[in-house]
């Protein structure tokens, strides 16, 4: 009797089979995702590599050379490829767009969770929502036909530029901005704010040295993020800079980012040329630039696991 | 300045800004339903686009959009459940996990035109699909899987353990569990975030241009057979969007009306988006009464 | 004053631990007996050493304080705990080691089945929920479906309060008809032993006793094993009782023993109530 037990309980069952199976097939699910990563690091690269390796490119040349004329060979028999003006252009929008989301965003999470928690932050989430839900044409189509016209209007020239850029990009990061930073300040204790105002403190004083100093990590993360997102925002950028490949010289007249020069590119060069690799290259610095936004978001992230 | 004066501006300051963000909310919708509007019309929204002369319409790049749109989904859908599942109910926290944690959010700030150049390069030119409907969805495949991945893996996580355990102490396998005890439970969470990220690739357009191209060939909307030229469902045809249909008019229309075309093309956009979003809630909540209550 | 279990005696008359062997009492065969059972978290060993043996047609207690350990041991019993804990010594289910990787954990499972402090009815129906586990074993005939709700239905006592609501969901139920629900899930695999942790504890009192009663019935086909914190209901239903403390089973005896004469001083000071 025993024995004829142990025989049942010894078989694989139906659930035991089906068990294995699952895990494997999800686990196959997770490292094709994982794999694809993998894959698009290095395909981008080797293709990205190319220019340097297979059409000896300089790349100290590449990343500093101020004249992007793939087409035209220079004086030292080397196609112009200086991708300077495209790699500044990026930096610029990014930053000043950076620093002009940073304040609204922040003042916006503020208002959203220590000023109006109930009242406002109802209203302001699903304000946030939609403004991430917009498709960047449509933002790329509204800084083309109002942005444009508004810049021309106030500083002359064509309007197209940096300065446009930075106002799309600034609409498009603020609500993620804001969002992540809402999330930062929902994190500290609501004890810190209870023992500031304890003892004496105004609401803004426990907001400005207690809340946000707890906040800061967090804060500094959601900006980040919203650095990241703008420098590869690629069509609203493209339909609002101008794309000339020149140095940015001033905020109103025409400029392009790597994305604007790779999305207008790409299709006019044919596979395997050089003018086809220089912009694979540029695709790279897109995309090592994406990684090392993620690196400096994990710093900031084990920084403030570490002081809290 | 006194501190309670300071106090005072400071939250006025919060309240103007505040303020701004809703402005700016509604200007942009304002603006884009109200350029928009006049554009729209039945014929507008069903009729072909025309290159060179004014009256063309969207109804090609608006199939389109939700074609690419379904098999989007129908592809990343599977493999983010399957991915969901193992993060949430396999993964050991080792660094295997890590890894594969690192490479999802690592894929998830990608910018989208990489995707897309990276969807050109093995789906267009290495397997030769050449640009079309196939080559776009898989470039949105991976555009789409690291966010629906996390939000179906957070939509597990809500779900009480003791769900899991009871599973378990009744014989039956985890995976048995899961699919038809975790996963049914956590359906309103997940169709919510299946909802939101469909609004996502309906208005992308940057990882598109490169693989489901930037032309959108005359259909035959009587033939549906998949493997006809003209055929809606052929997955091989090239297929502009909508959003790349705006894009690209904007940056070498010559029709007279293009600014007419994209803001109603624009508009489209827009309300589709805030319709996914309004679906999205509606789902949740009606899903989640209806798992919960008699 | 606290005794060092693992010596047999201290010099007042208590005794250090107190198991006895059921079977020397009654004639009843062996379902369920732990050998040298230890539960370890990471480096924390949270049972230490436990035998027990639990007959057929019995109710047998857990009780002790929280943390003693009571809970752990239930659940590594049909191995809930595993990959969560490391469990060595035998199990042995009807004279078969169930502490071995070559058993098939789903069809001892089903054969041990259990249920937890808080109801835990699946966002089903009342008639899915109990035909859950059936059908995914491949059992689809309706009539033998409906079979199998009527009488474990009926076996938990709930029959009578839904039988004209089965489409209703289960979480429509109050709390103490949840519970008799999850029982009655667990009796549709048709087990051999119910495990049940703090079943009543999520309980009011009037459910709490329909529970019990409901115990008492279906100890005439099951066996029983329950961890309550709860030593009048201890007393109210069980036959054999085993006190827990800090991961110690320090004594098993006859539930009567134990709440009228313990041998051990621990057990003697937590049924008066004076710590726990």
């Amino acid at each position: 009797m025993n024995n004829n037990l142990q025989k049942q309980l010894l078989k694989r069952s139906k659930a035991a089979k089906l068990e294995r199976l699952g895990k494997t097939v999800s686990f196959l699910a997770l490292m094709l995702i994982t794999l694809t990563v993998f894959a698009i690091i290095i395909f981008v690269a080797s293709k990205g590599l190319s220019t340097f390796f297979t059409n000896h490119v300089n790349w100290i040349d590449f990343l500093t050379g101020k004249n992007w004329n793939p087409n035209v060979t220079n004086a030292k028999g080397q196609p112009e490829v200086g991708a300077l003006p495209m790699i500044s252009g990026s930096f610029v929008v990014t930053i000043l767009s950076a620093l002009l989301a940073t304040p609204f965003a922040i003042g916006t999470a503020i208002f959203m969770n220590e000023i109006s928690p109930h009242r406002g932050a109802k209203l302001l989430q699903p304000v946030i929502e939609l403004l991430v839900g917009i498709p960047s044409v449509v933002y790329g189509f509204i800084g083309l036909t109002v942005v444009v016209p508004a810049v021309r209007s106030v500083f002359g020239g064509s309007g197209f530029g940096i300065l446009a850029g930075t106002f799309v990009l600034f609409v498009m990061i603020l609500p993620t901005v804001t969002s992540m930073s809402v999330d930062a300040l929902r994190s500290v204790p609501r004890y810190y704010r209870e023992a500031a105002l304890a003892l004496g403190a105004t609401q803004w004083q426990t907001i400005y040295k207690v809340v946000l100093r707890a906040a800061t990590p967090g804060m500094l993360t959601a900006i980040v993020f919203g650095m990241a997102r703008a420098f590869g925002e690629a069509l609203a950028v493209q339909m609002v800079i101008g794309n000339a490949a020149l140095m940015p010289t001033s905020l109103v007249s025409p400029a392009s980012t790597l994305t604007s020069v790779l999305t207008t590119g790409i299709g006019n060069t044919v596979m395997g040329s050089l003018q086809n690799n220089a912009l694979w290259s540029l695709a790279l610095v897109l995309l090592v630039m994406s990684l090392i936004f993620n690196l400096v978001i994990r710093m900031i992230g084990r920084k403030g696991a570490m002081s809290k | 300045m006194n501190p309670k004066l300071s106090n005072r501006v400071a939250i006025t300051v919060l309240y103007v800004i505040a303020s701004t963000i809703v402005v700016i909310l509604a200007a942009l919708l304002g603006y884009i339903i109200i350029s928009g509007l006049p554009a729209l019309s039945w014929h507008f929204l069903t009729s072909p686009a025309r290159a060179f002369t004014s009256g063309g319409g969207i109804g090609i790049q608006l199939f389109n959009s939700f074609y690419l749109l379904i098999l989007t989904m129908l592809i990343s859908f599977p493999i983010a459940l399957g991915a969901g599942i193992y993060l949430n109910e396999y993964a050991k926290q080792n660094w295997v996990t890590s890894l594969v944690r690192t490479a999802i959010e690592i894929l998830s700030s990608l910018p989208s035109v990489v995707v897309g150049l990276f969807g050109f390069l093995i789906f267009v030119v290495q397997f030769g699909f050449g640009f079309s409907i196939l080559s776009g969805a898989f470039a949105l495949t991976f555009f789409n899987l690291p966010l629906l991945t996390r939000s179906i893996e957070e939509a597990l996580a809500a779900v009480p353990d003791e769900q899991r355990e009871g599973g378990l102490a009744l014989g039956l396998s985890k995976w048995e569990t899961v699919l038809h005890i975790i996963v049914p439970a956590a359906l309103p969470t997940i169709l919510t975030g299946v909802i939101l990220s469909a609004g996502r690739i309906f208005g992308e357009a940057a990882a598109l241009i490169f693989t489901a191209g930037q032309s959108a060939p005359a259909l035959n909307f009587t033939d549906w057979n998949p493997f006809n030229i003209a055929s809606p469902l052929n997955p091989m045809r090239p297929a502009e969007t909508l959003a790349v249909h705006i894009w690209k008019i904007n940056s070498e229309g010559i029709m007279p009306d293009a600014k007419a075309i994209s803001s109603g093309s624009s508009a489209v956009l827009v309300i589709s988006v805030l319709a996914f979003n309004l679906l999205a809630r509606f789902v949740g909540h009606r899903l989640f009464k209806r798992l919960t209550a008699g | 004053m606290l005794i060092n279990p693992s010596s047999p005696h201290s010099d007042d008359g208590w005794l250090a631990r107190n198991i006895v062997d059921p079977s020397l009492k009654i004639s009843e065969p062996i379902v369920l007996e732990t050998k040298q059972l230890h539960v370890y978290y990471g480096d924390n060993e949270a049972i230490h050493e436990a035998d027990l043996k639990f007959l057929e047609h019995q109710i047998s207690a857990l009780i002790g304080p929280s943390g003693s350990g009571k809970s752990t041991f239930l659940r590594s019993l049909n191995r809930m705990n595993d990959g969560v804990a490391r469990v060595t010594g035998e199990i042995l289910y009807r004279g078969v080691d169930v502490n071995r990787s070559e058993i098939d954990v789903y069809e001892m499972r089903r054969r041990i089945g259990m249920v937890f402090q808080r109801p835990n009815p699946f966002p089903k129906s009342i008639y899915d929920n109990i035909t859950f586990a059936l059908k995914r074993r491949g059992i689809t005939d309706k009539q033998t479906l409906d079979e199998a709700v009527e009488t474990s239905l009926k076996q938990a006592a709930l029959w009578d309060e839904v039988k004209d609501q089965l489409k209703k969901s289960a979480l429509a139920l109050s709390g103490g008809q949840q519970q008799r629900l999850c029982i009655a899930r667990a009796l549709a695999v048709k087990p051999d032993i119910l495990l049940l942790d703090e079943p009543a504890s999520a309980l009011d009192p009037v459910s709490t006793s329909k529970l019990e009663e409901t115990l008492l019935q279906l100890k005439n086909d099951y066996t029983i094993i329950i961890v309550t914190h709860n030593m009048q209901q201890a007393a109210r239903i069980s036959d054999y009782t085993a006190f827990f403390n800090m991961g110690w089973a320090l004594e098993y005896d006859e539930t009567s023993q134990i709440f009228t004469s313990p041998q051990v001083q621990l057990t003697n000071n937590y049924v008066a109530g004076d710590f726990g």
